[in-house]
Protein backbone atom coordinates (compact mmCIF):
# COMPACT_ATOMS: atom_id res chain seq x y z
CA UNK A 1 0.00 0.00 0.00
CA UNK A 2 1.25 3.46 -0.87
CA UNK A 3 1.49 5.73 2.07
CA UNK A 4 1.80 9.41 1.29
CA UNK A 5 4.08 11.41 3.54
CA UNK A 6 1.98 13.14 6.17
CA UNK A 7 1.57 16.88 5.64
CA UNK A 8 3.59 19.07 7.97
CA UNK A 9 1.80 19.64 11.24
CA UNK A 10 0.05 16.27 11.14
CA UNK A 11 3.08 14.17 11.85
CA UNK A 12 1.99 13.12 15.33
CA UNK A 13 0.28 9.75 15.73
CA UNK A 14 0.48 8.93 12.02
CA UNK A 15 -0.63 5.33 12.52
CA UNK A 16 -3.74 6.33 14.45
CA UNK A 17 -4.57 8.98 11.84
CA UNK A 18 -4.25 6.51 8.98
CA UNK A 19 -6.35 3.95 10.81
CA UNK A 20 -9.06 6.49 11.52
CA UNK A 21 -9.48 7.03 7.78
CA UNK A 22 -9.85 3.30 7.03
CA UNK A 23 -13.54 2.27 6.78
CA UNK A 24 -12.62 -1.33 7.61
CA UNK A 25 -10.97 -0.29 10.86
CA UNK A 26 -13.91 1.94 11.80
CA UNK A 27 -16.37 -0.90 11.15
CA UNK A 28 -14.26 -3.42 13.03
CA UNK A 29 -13.74 -1.04 15.95
CA UNK A 30 -17.48 -0.33 16.27
CA UNK A 31 -18.20 -4.06 16.19
CA UNK A 32 -15.54 -4.74 18.82
CA UNK A 33 -16.70 -1.94 21.11
CA UNK A 34 -20.32 -3.15 20.87
CA UNK A 35 -19.39 -6.79 21.53
CA UNK A 36 -16.93 -6.14 24.35
CA UNK A 37 -19.15 -3.43 25.84
CA UNK A 38 -22.25 -5.64 25.83
CA UNK A 39 -20.32 -8.58 27.27
CA UNK A 40 -18.81 -6.49 30.07
CA UNK A 41 -22.11 -4.77 30.84
CA UNK A 42 -24.10 -8.01 30.63
CA UNK A 43 -26.23 -7.40 33.76
CA UNK A 44 -27.32 -4.03 32.34
CA UNK A 45 -28.26 -5.48 28.94
CA UNK A 46 -30.32 -8.41 30.14
CA UNK A 47 -32.15 -9.18 33.36
CA UNK A 48 -32.10 -12.96 32.86
CA UNK A 49 -29.92 -15.34 34.85
CA UNK A 50 -27.67 -17.35 32.47
CA UNK A 51 -27.80 -20.42 34.75
CA UNK A 52 -31.52 -20.55 35.41
CA UNK A 53 -33.09 -23.39 33.44
CA UNK A 54 -36.73 -24.24 32.86
CA UNK A 55 -38.08 -27.47 31.38
CA UNK A 56 -41.14 -25.67 30.05
CA UNK A 57 -39.15 -23.05 28.15
CA UNK A 58 -36.74 -25.29 26.22
CA UNK A 59 -35.64 -24.14 22.74
CA UNK A 60 -38.14 -21.31 22.42
CA UNK A 61 -37.78 -19.05 19.35
CA UNK A 62 -36.58 -15.45 19.37
CA UNK A 63 -38.71 -12.85 21.19
CA UNK A 64 -40.58 -15.52 23.16
CA UNK A 65 -41.88 -13.94 26.39
CA UNK A 66 -39.10 -11.43 26.69
CA UNK A 67 -36.34 -13.86 25.69
CA UNK A 68 -34.89 -11.67 22.92
CA UNK A 69 -32.85 -14.46 21.31
CA UNK A 70 -34.95 -17.37 22.56
CA UNK A 71 -33.82 -20.10 24.94
CA UNK A 72 -31.36 -22.99 24.83
CA UNK A 73 -31.77 -26.75 25.26
CA UNK A 74 -32.31 -26.38 29.01
CA UNK A 75 -34.62 -23.41 28.74
CA UNK A 76 -31.96 -20.84 29.71
CA UNK A 77 -32.05 -17.38 28.13
CA UNK A 78 -29.82 -17.34 25.02
CA UNK A 79 -28.91 -13.64 25.17
CA UNK A 80 -27.85 -13.88 28.81
CA UNK A 81 -25.76 -16.98 28.10
CA UNK A 82 -24.16 -15.38 25.06
CA UNK A 83 -23.26 -12.24 27.01
CA UNK A 84 -21.97 -13.95 30.15
CA UNK A 85 -20.38 -16.69 28.05
CA UNK A 86 -18.63 -14.06 25.96
CA UNK A 87 -16.67 -13.01 29.04
CA UNK A 88 -15.04 -16.44 29.25
CA UNK A 89 -14.65 -16.91 25.48
CA UNK A 90 -13.04 -13.49 25.01
CA UNK A 91 -10.75 -14.06 27.99
CA UNK A 92 -9.65 -17.51 26.83
CA UNK A 93 -9.17 -16.08 23.35
CA UNK A 94 -7.29 -12.96 24.37
CA UNK A 95 -5.11 -14.08 27.29
CA UNK A 96 -2.98 -16.56 25.26
CA UNK A 97 -2.06 -13.85 22.74
CA UNK A 98 -0.89 -11.54 25.54
CA UNK A 99 1.09 -14.27 27.31
CA UNK A 100 2.61 -15.54 24.06
CA UNK A 101 3.54 -12.00 22.97
CA UNK A 102 5.39 -11.39 26.22
CA UNK A 103 7.23 -14.73 26.20
CA UNK A 104 7.71 -15.10 22.44
CA UNK A 105 8.66 -11.43 22.05
CA UNK A 106 11.30 -11.65 24.78
CA UNK A 107 12.75 -14.90 23.44
CA UNK A 108 12.86 -13.48 19.92
CA UNK A 109 14.52 -10.31 21.16
CA UNK A 110 17.20 -12.30 22.99
CA UNK A 111 17.75 -14.63 20.04
CA UNK A 112 17.92 -11.80 17.53
CA UNK A 113 20.08 -9.46 19.60
CA UNK A 114 22.70 -11.90 20.83
CA UNK A 115 22.73 -14.06 17.69
CA UNK A 116 25.16 -16.95 17.38
CA UNK A 117 24.70 -19.90 19.67
CA UNK A 118 21.91 -18.27 21.70
CA UNK A 119 19.98 -17.70 18.50
CA UNK A 120 20.56 -21.29 17.38
CA UNK A 121 19.40 -22.73 20.69
CA UNK A 122 16.20 -20.69 20.87
CA UNK A 123 15.21 -20.81 17.22
CA UNK A 124 15.80 -24.53 16.72
CA UNK A 125 13.44 -25.27 19.64
CA UNK A 126 10.89 -22.93 18.04
CA UNK A 127 11.29 -24.78 14.73
CA UNK A 128 10.04 -27.94 16.40
CA UNK A 129 6.90 -26.21 17.68
CA UNK A 130 6.51 -24.70 14.23
CA UNK A 131 6.38 -28.22 12.82
CA UNK A 132 2.85 -28.69 14.19
CA UNK A 133 -0.23 -27.22 12.50
CA UNK A 134 -1.77 -24.77 15.01
CA UNK A 135 -5.12 -26.50 15.47
CA UNK A 136 -3.39 -29.85 15.94
CA UNK A 137 -0.96 -28.49 18.52
CA UNK A 138 -3.73 -26.71 20.45
CA UNK A 139 -5.90 -29.82 20.55
CA UNK A 140 -2.97 -32.11 21.33
CA UNK A 141 -1.70 -29.96 24.21
CA UNK A 142 -5.03 -29.30 25.84
CA UNK A 143 -6.07 -32.92 25.23
CA UNK A 144 -2.92 -34.16 26.93
CA UNK A 145 -3.19 -31.61 29.76
CA UNK A 146 -6.75 -32.74 30.39
CA UNK A 147 -8.94 -29.82 29.25
CA UNK A 148 -10.32 -27.01 31.34
CA UNK A 149 -10.03 -23.24 31.01
CA UNK A 150 -6.52 -22.89 32.44
CA UNK A 151 -5.11 -25.68 30.29
CA UNK A 152 -6.77 -24.22 27.20
CA UNK A 153 -5.04 -20.87 27.84
CA UNK A 154 -1.69 -22.62 28.41
CA UNK A 155 -2.11 -24.73 25.26
CA UNK A 156 -3.03 -21.75 23.06
CA UNK A 157 -0.19 -19.65 24.48
CA UNK A 158 2.28 -22.43 23.66
CA UNK A 159 0.88 -22.55 20.12
CA UNK A 160 1.48 -18.84 19.58
CA UNK A 161 4.92 -18.48 21.19
CA UNK A 162 6.84 -19.96 18.25
CA UNK A 163 5.41 -17.77 15.46
CA UNK A 164 5.65 -14.59 17.58
CA UNK A 165 9.23 -15.47 18.50
CA UNK A 166 10.09 -15.78 14.81
CA UNK A 167 8.63 -12.38 14.00
CA UNK A 168 10.45 -10.75 16.93
CA UNK A 169 13.71 -12.50 16.06
CA UNK A 170 13.75 -11.42 12.42
CA UNK A 171 12.81 -7.83 13.30
CA UNK A 172 15.55 -7.68 15.94
CA UNK A 173 18.18 -9.22 13.67
CA UNK A 174 17.36 -6.59 11.05
CA UNK A 175 18.01 -3.69 13.43
CA UNK A 176 21.01 -5.19 15.14
CA UNK A 177 23.20 -4.85 12.08
CA UNK A 178 22.32 -1.22 11.39
CA UNK A 179 24.96 1.46 11.86
CA UNK A 180 23.25 3.36 14.65
CA UNK A 181 23.38 0.29 16.89
CA UNK A 182 27.10 -0.03 16.21
CA UNK A 183 27.46 3.70 16.92
CA UNK A 184 25.62 3.34 20.22
CA UNK A 185 27.88 0.48 21.21
CA UNK A 186 30.98 2.44 20.19
CA UNK A 187 29.90 5.33 22.39
CA UNK A 188 29.78 3.00 25.37
CA UNK A 189 26.12 2.02 25.68
CA UNK A 190 25.48 -1.29 27.42
CA UNK A 191 23.20 -4.07 26.19
CA UNK A 192 20.31 -2.87 28.33
CA UNK A 193 20.44 0.69 27.01
CA UNK A 194 20.81 -0.39 23.39
CA UNK A 195 17.88 -2.78 23.67
CA UNK A 196 15.70 -0.22 25.46
CA UNK A 197 16.46 2.80 23.34
CA UNK A 198 17.19 1.41 19.90
CA UNK A 199 16.09 -2.16 19.38
CA UNK A 200 12.73 -2.62 21.10
CA UNK A 201 11.17 0.31 19.28
CA UNK A 202 11.92 -1.33 15.94
CA UNK A 203 10.85 -4.79 16.91
CA UNK A 204 7.64 -3.93 18.72
CA UNK A 205 5.75 -2.81 15.58
CA UNK A 206 5.89 -6.08 13.65
CA UNK A 207 5.19 -8.04 16.86
CA UNK A 208 2.10 -5.98 17.70
CA UNK A 209 0.78 -6.26 14.14
CA UNK A 210 1.36 -10.00 14.12
CA UNK A 211 -0.16 -10.51 17.58
CA UNK A 212 -3.22 -8.48 16.63
CA UNK A 213 -3.71 -10.82 13.69
CA UNK A 214 -3.58 -13.79 16.05
CA UNK A 215 -6.48 -12.50 18.18
CA UNK A 216 -9.06 -13.65 15.65
CA UNK A 217 -7.49 -17.10 15.30
CA UNK A 218 -7.18 -17.38 19.07
CA UNK A 219 -10.88 -16.66 19.67
CA UNK A 220 -11.88 -19.20 17.02
CA UNK A 221 -9.50 -21.80 18.45
CA UNK A 222 -10.53 -21.13 22.06
CA UNK A 223 -14.19 -21.63 21.20
CA UNK A 224 -13.16 -24.64 19.09
CA UNK A 225 -11.48 -26.28 22.07
CA UNK A 226 -14.64 -25.80 24.12
CA UNK A 227 -16.62 -27.15 21.16
CA UNK A 228 -14.55 -30.34 21.37
CA UNK A 229 -15.13 -30.52 25.12
CA UNK A 230 -11.58 -29.44 25.97
CA UNK A 231 -12.10 -25.91 27.22
CA UNK A 232 -14.80 -24.45 29.43
CA UNK A 233 -16.85 -27.05 31.31
CA UNK A 234 -20.66 -27.01 31.67
CA UNK A 235 -22.76 -25.45 33.15
CA UNK A 236 -20.47 -22.44 32.64
CA UNK A 237 -21.61 -20.59 29.50
CA UNK A 238 -19.15 -20.34 26.59
CA UNK A 239 -19.74 -19.77 22.87
CA UNK A 240 -18.02 -22.95 21.71
CA UNK A 241 -19.67 -25.04 24.40
CA UNK A 242 -23.11 -23.60 23.57
CA UNK A 243 -22.57 -24.38 19.89
CA UNK A 244 -21.67 -27.95 20.75
CA UNK A 245 -24.60 -28.44 23.14
CA UNK A 246 -27.11 -26.95 20.70
CA UNK A 247 -25.92 -29.20 17.86
CA UNK A 248 -28.50 -31.74 19.00
CA UNK A 249 -31.18 -29.12 18.39
CA UNK A 250 -30.49 -28.27 14.72
CA UNK A 251 -33.76 -29.98 13.66
CA UNK A 252 -35.92 -28.37 16.34
CA UNK A 253 -34.49 -24.87 16.67
CA UNK A 254 -31.96 -24.21 13.87
CA UNK A 255 -31.72 -20.48 14.53
CA UNK A 256 -30.87 -20.99 18.21
CA UNK A 257 -28.31 -23.64 17.22
CA UNK A 258 -26.49 -21.25 14.88
CA UNK A 259 -26.49 -18.18 17.16
CA UNK A 260 -23.39 -18.84 19.29
CA UNK A 261 -21.38 -19.29 16.08
CA UNK A 262 -22.60 -15.90 14.85
CA UNK A 263 -21.07 -14.37 17.96
CA UNK A 264 -17.73 -16.14 17.34
CA UNK A 265 -17.75 -15.16 13.66
CA UNK A 266 -18.53 -11.48 14.29
CA UNK A 267 -15.83 -11.20 16.96
CA UNK A 268 -13.28 -12.90 14.73
CA UNK A 269 -14.27 -10.68 11.79
CA UNK A 270 -13.95 -7.53 13.93
CA UNK A 271 -10.45 -8.51 15.12
CA UNK A 272 -9.38 -9.25 11.55
CA UNK A 273 -10.68 -5.91 10.26
CA UNK A 274 -8.80 -3.95 12.92
CA UNK A 275 -5.65 -6.02 12.52
CA UNK A 276 -5.65 -5.60 8.71
CA UNK A 277 -6.04 -1.86 9.15
CA UNK A 278 -3.23 -1.77 11.69
CA UNK A 279 -0.94 -3.67 9.32
CA UNK A 280 -1.70 -1.31 6.43
CA UNK A 281 -1.30 1.77 8.62
CA UNK A 282 2.05 0.63 9.96
CA UNK A 283 3.03 -0.52 6.46
CA UNK A 284 4.42 -3.77 7.83
CA UNK A 285 4.67 -6.41 5.16
CA UNK A 286 3.20 -9.76 6.11
CA UNK B 1 20.80 -27.98 -6.71
CA UNK B 2 21.29 -31.52 -5.39
CA UNK B 3 23.62 -30.24 -2.68
CA UNK B 4 21.07 -27.70 -1.46
CA UNK B 5 18.34 -30.34 -1.49
CA UNK B 6 20.57 -32.70 0.49
CA UNK B 7 21.30 -30.01 3.08
CA UNK B 8 17.60 -29.28 3.40
CA UNK B 9 16.93 -32.99 3.94
CA UNK B 10 19.56 -33.14 6.69
CA UNK B 11 18.00 -30.14 8.42
CA UNK B 12 14.74 -32.06 8.76
CA UNK B 13 16.29 -34.76 10.96
CA UNK B 14 16.54 -32.69 14.19
CA UNK B 15 13.03 -31.38 13.65
CA UNK B 16 11.66 -34.89 13.25
CA UNK B 17 13.47 -35.93 16.44
CA UNK B 18 12.07 -32.89 18.23
CA UNK B 19 8.55 -33.74 17.09
CA UNK B 20 8.86 -37.30 18.40
CA UNK B 21 10.18 -35.93 21.70
CA UNK B 22 7.22 -33.59 22.10
CA UNK B 23 4.79 -36.42 21.30
CA UNK B 24 6.55 -38.62 23.85
CA UNK B 25 6.58 -35.98 26.57
CA UNK B 26 2.91 -35.09 25.97
CA UNK B 27 1.89 -38.42 27.39
CA UNK B 28 3.74 -37.73 30.62
CA UNK B 29 2.18 -34.36 31.30
CA UNK B 30 -1.22 -36.04 31.07
CA UNK B 31 -2.84 -36.28 34.50
CA UNK B 32 -3.44 -39.76 35.90
CA UNK B 33 -1.30 -42.87 36.04
CA UNK B 34 -1.76 -45.12 33.01
CA UNK B 35 -1.25 -48.19 35.22
CA UNK B 36 -4.11 -47.15 37.53
CA UNK B 37 -6.56 -47.13 34.63
CA UNK B 38 -5.63 -50.73 33.75
CA UNK B 39 -6.06 -52.15 37.24
CA UNK B 40 -8.95 -52.30 39.69
CA UNK B 41 -8.82 -49.77 42.52
CA UNK B 42 -7.94 -52.35 45.16
CA UNK B 43 -4.86 -53.72 43.37
CA UNK B 44 -1.95 -54.39 45.72
CA UNK B 45 1.27 -52.32 45.45
CA UNK B 46 3.16 -55.47 44.37
CA UNK B 47 0.85 -55.98 41.39
CA UNK B 48 1.18 -52.32 40.41
CA UNK B 49 4.97 -52.55 40.63
CA UNK B 50 4.95 -55.75 38.58
CA UNK B 51 2.82 -54.24 35.84
CA UNK B 52 4.91 -51.08 35.87
CA UNK B 53 8.00 -53.21 35.34
CA UNK B 54 6.22 -55.23 32.63
CA UNK B 55 5.48 -52.07 30.61
CA UNK B 56 8.96 -50.71 31.25
CA UNK B 57 7.55 -47.70 33.10
CA UNK B 58 10.07 -48.11 35.95
CA UNK B 59 13.00 -47.31 33.70
CA UNK B 60 14.42 -43.78 33.37
CA UNK B 61 12.62 -41.50 30.90
CA UNK B 62 15.43 -41.25 28.30
CA UNK B 63 15.59 -45.06 28.14
CA UNK B 64 11.83 -45.26 27.75
CA UNK B 65 12.04 -42.69 24.96
CA UNK B 66 14.69 -44.66 23.07
CA UNK B 67 12.73 -47.90 23.41
CA UNK B 68 9.61 -46.12 22.17
CA UNK B 69 11.59 -44.60 19.28
CA UNK B 70 12.88 -48.05 18.36
CA UNK B 71 9.34 -49.40 18.14
CA UNK B 72 8.37 -46.35 16.12
CA UNK B 73 11.07 -47.03 13.54
CA UNK B 74 9.60 -50.50 13.07
CA UNK B 75 6.17 -48.95 12.41
CA UNK B 76 4.84 -49.95 15.82
CA UNK B 77 2.77 -47.15 17.33
CA UNK B 78 1.47 -49.20 20.23
CA UNK B 79 -1.98 -50.60 20.97
CA UNK B 80 -5.12 -48.56 21.37
CA UNK B 81 -6.57 -48.74 24.87
CA UNK B 82 -10.04 -48.04 23.50
CA UNK B 83 -10.26 -50.76 20.84
CA UNK B 84 -7.38 -53.08 21.72
CA UNK B 85 -6.16 -52.98 18.11
CA UNK B 86 -2.79 -51.66 16.89
CA UNK B 87 -2.80 -47.86 16.50
CA UNK B 88 -0.98 -48.01 13.17
CA UNK B 89 -3.72 -50.09 11.54
CA UNK B 90 -6.55 -47.84 12.76
CA UNK B 91 -4.63 -44.77 11.60
CA UNK B 92 -4.05 -46.20 8.13
CA UNK B 93 -7.76 -46.41 7.36
CA UNK B 94 -8.52 -43.03 8.91
CA UNK B 95 -5.77 -41.19 7.03
CA UNK B 96 -7.31 -42.28 3.73
CA UNK B 97 -10.65 -40.81 4.77
CA UNK B 98 -9.08 -37.55 5.92
CA UNK B 99 -7.06 -37.35 2.71
CA UNK B 100 -10.24 -37.57 0.61
CA UNK B 101 -11.81 -34.48 2.14
CA UNK B 102 -8.52 -32.60 2.69
CA UNK B 103 -7.30 -33.01 -0.88
CA UNK B 104 -10.78 -32.37 -2.26
CA UNK B 105 -10.97 -29.15 -0.22
CA UNK B 106 -7.45 -28.19 -1.34
CA UNK B 107 -8.29 -28.57 -5.03
CA UNK B 108 -11.51 -26.59 -4.74
CA UNK B 109 -10.20 -23.99 -2.30
CA UNK B 110 -6.98 -23.33 -4.23
CA UNK B 111 -8.84 -23.05 -7.57
CA UNK B 112 -11.30 -20.55 -6.13
CA UNK B 113 -8.48 -18.69 -4.39
CA UNK B 114 -6.27 -18.37 -7.44
CA UNK B 115 -9.21 -17.39 -9.64
CA UNK B 116 -10.54 -14.75 -7.25
CA UNK B 117 -7.05 -13.50 -6.40
CA UNK B 118 -6.12 -13.05 -10.06
CA UNK B 119 -9.32 -11.17 -10.85
CA UNK B 120 -8.92 -8.99 -7.77
CA UNK B 121 -5.23 -8.32 -8.43
CA UNK B 122 -5.78 -7.33 -12.07
CA UNK B 123 -8.75 -5.11 -11.21
CA UNK B 124 -7.09 -3.70 -8.11
CA UNK B 125 -9.28 -1.10 -6.39
CA UNK B 126 -12.34 -1.92 -8.48
CA UNK B 127 -15.58 -3.54 -7.34
CA UNK B 128 -14.35 -7.03 -8.24
CA UNK B 129 -11.40 -6.48 -5.91
CA UNK B 130 -13.71 -5.31 -3.12
CA UNK B 131 -15.97 -8.35 -3.43
CA UNK B 132 -13.04 -10.77 -3.60
CA UNK B 133 -11.33 -9.13 -0.62
CA UNK B 134 -14.53 -9.23 1.42
CA UNK B 135 -14.92 -12.91 0.53
CA UNK B 136 -11.33 -13.57 1.58
CA UNK B 137 -11.84 -11.75 4.89
CA UNK B 138 -14.96 -13.79 5.67
CA UNK B 139 -13.13 -16.99 4.71
CA UNK B 140 -10.34 -16.12 7.15
CA UNK B 141 -12.67 -15.20 9.98
CA UNK B 142 -15.30 -17.92 9.86
CA UNK B 143 -15.09 -20.68 12.48
CA UNK B 144 -15.20 -23.86 10.39
CA UNK B 145 -17.13 -25.85 12.95
CA UNK B 146 -19.89 -23.25 12.85
CA UNK B 147 -19.91 -23.07 9.04
CA UNK B 148 -20.41 -26.84 9.01
CA UNK B 149 -23.43 -26.52 11.32
CA UNK B 150 -24.89 -23.71 9.20
CA UNK B 151 -24.51 -25.84 6.06
CA UNK B 152 -26.21 -28.75 7.83
CA UNK B 153 -29.08 -26.44 8.82
CA UNK B 154 -29.41 -25.14 5.26
CA UNK B 155 -28.90 -28.25 3.14
CA UNK B 156 -29.96 -31.09 5.44
CA UNK B 157 -32.53 -29.65 7.80
CA UNK B 158 -34.23 -27.05 5.62
CA UNK B 159 -33.76 -28.25 2.03
CA UNK B 160 -33.16 -31.94 2.77
CA UNK B 161 -30.73 -32.19 -0.16
CA UNK B 162 -27.64 -33.63 1.52
CA UNK B 163 -27.02 -36.10 4.35
CA UNK B 164 -26.12 -34.36 7.62
CA UNK B 165 -23.21 -36.56 8.63
CA UNK B 166 -21.12 -39.66 8.23
CA UNK B 167 -19.79 -41.44 5.21
CA UNK B 168 -22.80 -43.57 4.33
CA UNK B 169 -23.25 -47.19 5.36
CA UNK B 170 -21.32 -48.73 2.48
CA UNK B 171 -18.29 -46.44 2.38
CA UNK B 172 -17.43 -44.37 -0.66
CA UNK B 173 -17.83 -45.22 -4.32
CA UNK B 174 -18.37 -43.27 -7.49
CA UNK B 175 -22.14 -43.14 -7.03
CA UNK B 176 -23.78 -39.82 -6.35
CA UNK B 177 -25.65 -41.42 -3.48
CA UNK B 178 -22.34 -41.89 -1.66
CA UNK B 179 -20.49 -38.88 -3.03
CA UNK B 180 -23.20 -36.62 -1.61
CA UNK B 181 -21.64 -37.23 1.81
CA UNK B 182 -18.51 -35.47 0.66
CA UNK B 183 -20.09 -32.20 -0.44
CA UNK B 184 -20.51 -30.43 2.88
CA UNK B 185 -17.25 -31.49 4.60
CA UNK B 186 -15.27 -30.45 1.53
CA UNK B 187 -17.16 -27.17 1.14
CA UNK B 188 -16.60 -26.37 4.83
CA UNK B 189 -12.90 -27.15 4.73
CA UNK B 190 -12.26 -25.30 1.47
CA UNK B 191 -13.34 -21.84 2.63
CA UNK B 192 -10.24 -20.98 4.70
CA UNK B 193 -7.69 -22.01 2.03
CA UNK B 194 -9.82 -20.22 -0.57
CA UNK B 195 -9.70 -17.02 1.49
CA UNK B 196 -5.99 -17.19 2.23
CA UNK B 197 -4.96 -18.06 -1.33
CA UNK B 198 -7.19 -15.27 -2.66
CA UNK B 199 -5.34 -12.80 -0.45
CA UNK B 200 -1.80 -13.82 -1.28
CA UNK B 201 -2.54 -14.15 -5.03
CA UNK B 202 -4.22 -10.76 -5.12
CA UNK B 203 -1.36 -9.05 -3.25
CA UNK B 204 1.36 -10.66 -5.34
CA UNK B 205 -0.34 -10.03 -8.70
CA UNK B 206 -1.21 -6.42 -7.83
CA UNK B 207 2.37 -5.78 -6.69
CA UNK B 208 3.99 -7.40 -9.72
CA UNK B 209 1.72 -5.57 -12.17
CA UNK B 210 3.15 -2.28 -10.92
CA UNK B 211 6.77 -3.27 -11.46
CA UNK B 212 9.04 -1.93 -14.15
CA UNK B 213 9.41 -5.15 -16.09
CA UNK B 214 5.67 -5.24 -16.67
CA UNK B 215 5.75 -1.68 -17.97
CA UNK B 216 8.55 -2.66 -20.31
CA UNK B 217 6.62 -5.67 -21.57
CA UNK B 218 3.60 -3.50 -22.10
CA UNK B 219 5.67 -0.90 -23.94
CA UNK B 220 6.97 -3.65 -26.18
CA UNK B 221 3.38 -4.26 -27.21
CA UNK B 222 2.85 -7.58 -25.44
CA UNK B 223 -0.81 -8.60 -25.13
CA UNK B 224 -2.52 -8.70 -21.74
CA UNK B 225 -2.68 -12.47 -21.34
CA UNK B 226 1.01 -12.83 -22.28
CA UNK B 227 1.95 -10.27 -19.61
CA UNK B 228 -0.15 -12.17 -17.12
CA UNK B 229 1.84 -15.30 -17.88
CA UNK B 230 5.05 -13.51 -16.88
CA UNK B 231 3.37 -12.18 -13.75
CA UNK B 232 2.02 -15.59 -12.77
CA UNK B 233 5.41 -17.20 -13.13
CA UNK B 234 6.89 -14.63 -10.76
CA UNK B 235 3.99 -14.85 -8.34
CA UNK B 236 4.07 -18.65 -8.17
CA UNK B 237 6.70 -19.39 -5.47
CA UNK B 238 5.09 -17.55 -2.54
CA UNK B 239 1.62 -18.73 -3.57
CA UNK B 240 2.91 -22.28 -3.73
CA UNK B 241 4.44 -21.94 -0.27
CA UNK B 242 1.13 -20.75 1.15
CA UNK B 243 -0.74 -23.57 -0.55
CA UNK B 244 1.64 -26.16 0.88
CA UNK B 245 1.10 -24.82 4.40
CA UNK B 246 -2.64 -24.75 3.86
CA UNK B 247 -2.69 -28.38 2.71
CA UNK B 248 -0.91 -29.30 5.94
CA UNK B 249 -3.43 -27.28 7.96
CA UNK B 250 -6.27 -29.07 6.15
CA UNK B 251 -4.96 -32.41 7.40
CA UNK B 252 -4.00 -31.19 10.87
CA UNK B 253 -7.03 -28.99 11.37
CA UNK B 254 -9.60 -31.44 10.11
CA UNK B 255 -10.47 -32.47 13.66
CA UNK B 256 -13.11 -29.79 14.13
CA UNK B 257 -14.81 -30.37 10.79
CA UNK B 258 -14.64 -34.15 11.14
CA UNK B 259 -16.29 -33.83 14.55
CA UNK B 260 -19.13 -31.75 13.08
CA UNK B 261 -19.81 -34.24 10.26
CA UNK B 262 -18.86 -37.44 12.13
CA UNK B 263 -16.41 -38.09 9.32
CA UNK B 264 -14.34 -41.22 10.15
CA UNK B 265 -10.92 -39.61 9.62
CA UNK B 266 -7.84 -38.94 11.74
CA UNK B 267 -9.45 -36.01 13.53
CA UNK B 268 -12.38 -38.17 14.51
CA UNK B 269 -9.99 -40.80 15.91
CA UNK B 270 -8.23 -38.05 17.80
CA UNK B 271 -11.35 -36.58 19.41
CA UNK B 272 -12.48 -40.09 20.39
CA UNK B 273 -9.03 -40.77 21.83
CA UNK B 274 -9.28 -37.59 23.91
CA UNK B 275 -12.76 -38.49 25.17
CA UNK B 276 -11.69 -42.01 26.16
CA UNK B 277 -8.27 -40.91 27.43
CA UNK B 278 -6.76 -43.36 24.96
CA UNK B 279 -3.18 -42.07 25.19
CA UNK B 280 -1.44 -44.36 22.64
CA UNK B 281 -4.07 -43.48 20.03
CA UNK B 282 -3.79 -39.75 20.78
CA UNK B 283 -0.01 -39.93 20.62
CA UNK B 284 -0.11 -41.86 17.32
CA UNK B 285 -2.50 -39.45 15.60
CA UNK B 286 -0.55 -36.38 16.69
CA UNK B 287 2.76 -37.91 15.66
CA UNK B 288 1.60 -39.00 12.22
CA UNK B 289 -0.12 -35.68 11.45
CA UNK B 290 2.88 -33.64 12.62
CA UNK B 291 5.40 -35.73 10.69
CA UNK B 292 3.19 -35.50 7.61
CA UNK B 293 3.21 -31.71 8.02
CA UNK B 294 7.02 -31.62 8.31
CA UNK B 295 7.48 -33.65 5.12
CA UNK B 296 4.89 -31.60 3.27
CA UNK B 297 6.82 -28.45 4.17
CA UNK B 298 10.02 -30.09 2.96
CA UNK B 299 8.36 -31.00 -0.33
CA UNK B 300 7.14 -27.43 -0.81
CA UNK B 301 10.63 -26.07 -0.11
CA UNK B 302 12.19 -28.39 -2.67
CA UNK B 303 9.49 -27.57 -5.23
CA UNK B 304 9.99 -23.87 -4.64
CA UNK B 305 13.73 -24.06 -5.19
CA UNK B 306 12.99 -26.02 -8.35
CA UNK B 307 10.93 -23.10 -9.68
CA UNK B 308 12.94 -20.20 -8.34
CA UNK B 309 16.70 -20.52 -8.85
CA UNK B 310 17.39 -17.76 -6.29
CA UNK B 311 16.23 -20.09 -3.53
CA UNK B 312 18.76 -22.78 -4.33
CA UNK B 313 21.49 -20.97 -2.45
CA UNK B 314 21.53 -21.36 1.33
Amino acid sequence: MDVAAPPIGQARWPVVRRMARDPGVIGGMILLVVIVGAVLAAPLVTGFDPYRSSILLRLKPMLYRGHLLGTDELGRDMLARLLYGGRITLLVGFAPVLVASAIGGTLGLIAGYFGGGVNMAIMRVMDVFYAFPSVLLAVALSGALGGGVQNAVVALALVFIAPICRVAESATTEVRHLDFVAAARASGAGHGAILRVHVIGHMIGPVVVYASGLCSLSIVLAAGLSFLGLGVRPPEPDWGLMLSALRQAVYVAPVNAALPGVAIFLTSLAFNLVSDGLRDAMAVRS
Amino acid sequence: MLRAAGLRLLAVIPIVLGVTMICFVLMFVAPGDPIQTLLPDNASPEVIALLRHHYGLDRPLPVQYLVWLGHLLQGDLGTSIGTGRPVAGELGAAIGNTAIIAIGAAIIGFSIGIGCGLLAGVHRGGWIDRIASAFALCGLSVPQYWLGIVLVILFSVTLNWLPAMGMGPRGLSWHWQELRNLVMPIATLSLIPAGIVTRITRDRVAELLRQDFVRTLRAQGLAGHAILRHVLKNAAPPILAVMGLQLGYLFGGSILVETVFNWPGVGFLMSNAILRRDQPMLQGTILVLALGFVFLNLLVDLLQSGIDPRMRRG
